[in-house]
């Protein structure tokens, strides 16, 4: 199964944002790059040898990625490589809700409850969750970083 | 419970059965079907009739008995969702909106004909279940936070599908200068996996609306997040809480 991390970048500054993942397998998977970011809890550029983490050898730059049907829409990012760390990604486009002005016919008003979500501990068989968009990231994701590598 | 998991379509499929452990063609058969049905429409197959019909090699009309059947399934759940659900965007032939569900359902009437009235099919997060007495527990995935689960249903006889997206809010910034609003994800439990998938794809097309659109359609019941962590719910989802 995919997973996909993001970490938090603030307005005021750019913390190091690395994004891990688990590749696509193959058959679903856009051409595109081998780098994958691995975590790491600070930016490197110092001098000293030890224990710094290893760099994964993308060029700094700003890439912007393939625009990938994501079927509801299209997802597009643009991913920002500093200190050869993938640091900020950013989505040019992404599937918003049609807009049309035409109402749908025959519907009554819906009666509707809402509640704000909370995190479960509970035991279950299985877990249902959305994945389509997430593939069009992945791959759009991908193929800005096969930009910078 | 046993339960044996392949990858097929680039997903996860998984097939889990409650009780006395059948034999292995049971699962076999299920797993040969999704095999077959990703030859046939996988987007991402050079030879598969979908990626032949959009190379203009081939035409719909001429696509073997299951393509045309999905064709169909994709002209009437497009007349039944006022063409919010449709297979055919920008000139591409796309029928992976409904092709998940469908399959997890005749994958479903695979192990009833064998006699089977316990178990579940699951292909990347949608799923079909069927029980006799113990409910199947479900969690629903927190769209806005990985690995979190949000929400704990328990259905018996139904299927279950999530249209959506992941996002973390205030994570990732949209360069044209506006917050996302709409919909995180939306979760349908429907009759069938069939039913749940082609409405929860068509409903999550129709933004802050869908939730108001299955709760429109009899038999249907949904969960649908914003991506402020609000959740818009039909009344029926208590009953499965």
């Amino acid at each position: 199964m995919r997973r996909l991390l993001i970490a938090s970048i603030t307005a005021a500054t750019i913390a190091a944002a690395i994004i891990t993942k688990n590749l696509l397998p193959a058959s679903t998977q856009a051409a595109g790059a081998t780098a994958t970011p691995t975590t790491s809890s600070a930016p490197t550029g110092s001098t000293n040898g030890g224990s710094s983490a290893p760099s994964t050898g993308l060029r700094d730059g700003t890439y912007t990625g393939s625009s990938v049907d994501a079927y509801y829409g299209n997802v597009q990012v643009r991913a920002v490589i500093s200190g050869g760390r993938l640091t900020d990604v950013q989505f040019i486009d992404y599937p918003r809700g049609q807009g049309r002005s035409q109402e749908i016919s025959n519907h009554s008003l819906p009666i509707l409850k809402s509640e704000a979500i909370q995190a479960q501990s509970a035991q279950v068989d299985a877990v249902s969750g959305a994945s389509d968009t997430s593939q069009a990231f992945d791959s759009s994701l991908q193929s800005a970083l096969s930009q910078a590598s | 419970m046993h339960a044996e998991t392949r990858l097929i379509m680039g997903m996860s499929c998984t097939v889990t059965v409650r009780g006395e452990r059948p034999s292995d063609r049971v699962f076999q058969e299920v797993f040969d079907y999704f095999h077959w049905i990703d030859g046939l429409l996988s987007p991402y197959r050079p030879e598969s009739e979908v990626t032949r019909i959009n190379r203009g090699e081939l035409s719909e009309a001429a696509a073997s008995p299951e393509v045309a059947r999905i064709i169909g399934l994709c002209r009437q759940t497009e007349q039944e969702t006022e063409g919010y659900f449709n297979a055919w965007r920008g000139g591409r032939f796309d029928p992976s909106g409904l092709v998940k569900g469908r399959a997890i359902s005749e994958a479903a009437q695979m192990l009833r004909r064998r006699g089977l009235e316990d178990f579940m099919v699951e292909i990347a997060g949608d799923l079909e279940v069927a029980s006799q007495s113990t409910p199947w527990r479900i969690g629903l995935r927190n769209p806005l936070q990985t690995g979190e689960i949000i929400k704990v249903i328990e259905v018996r006889n139904a299927g279950a599908a999530t249209s959506g997206e992941y996002l973390q809010p205030g994570h990732i910034y949209n360069p044209l200068g506006e917050a996302p609003g709409g919909t995180a994800s939306l979760t349908v439990i429907g009759p069938d996996a069939y039913e749940a998938d082609r409405f929860a794809t068509a409903a999550y097309a129709m933004g802050d609306r869908g939730i108001g659109f299955i709760d429109g359609r009899p038999g249907l019941e949904g969960y649908q997040i914003d991506r402020t962590g609000k959740a818009i719910y039909t009344l029926g989802m208590d009953s499965y809480v």
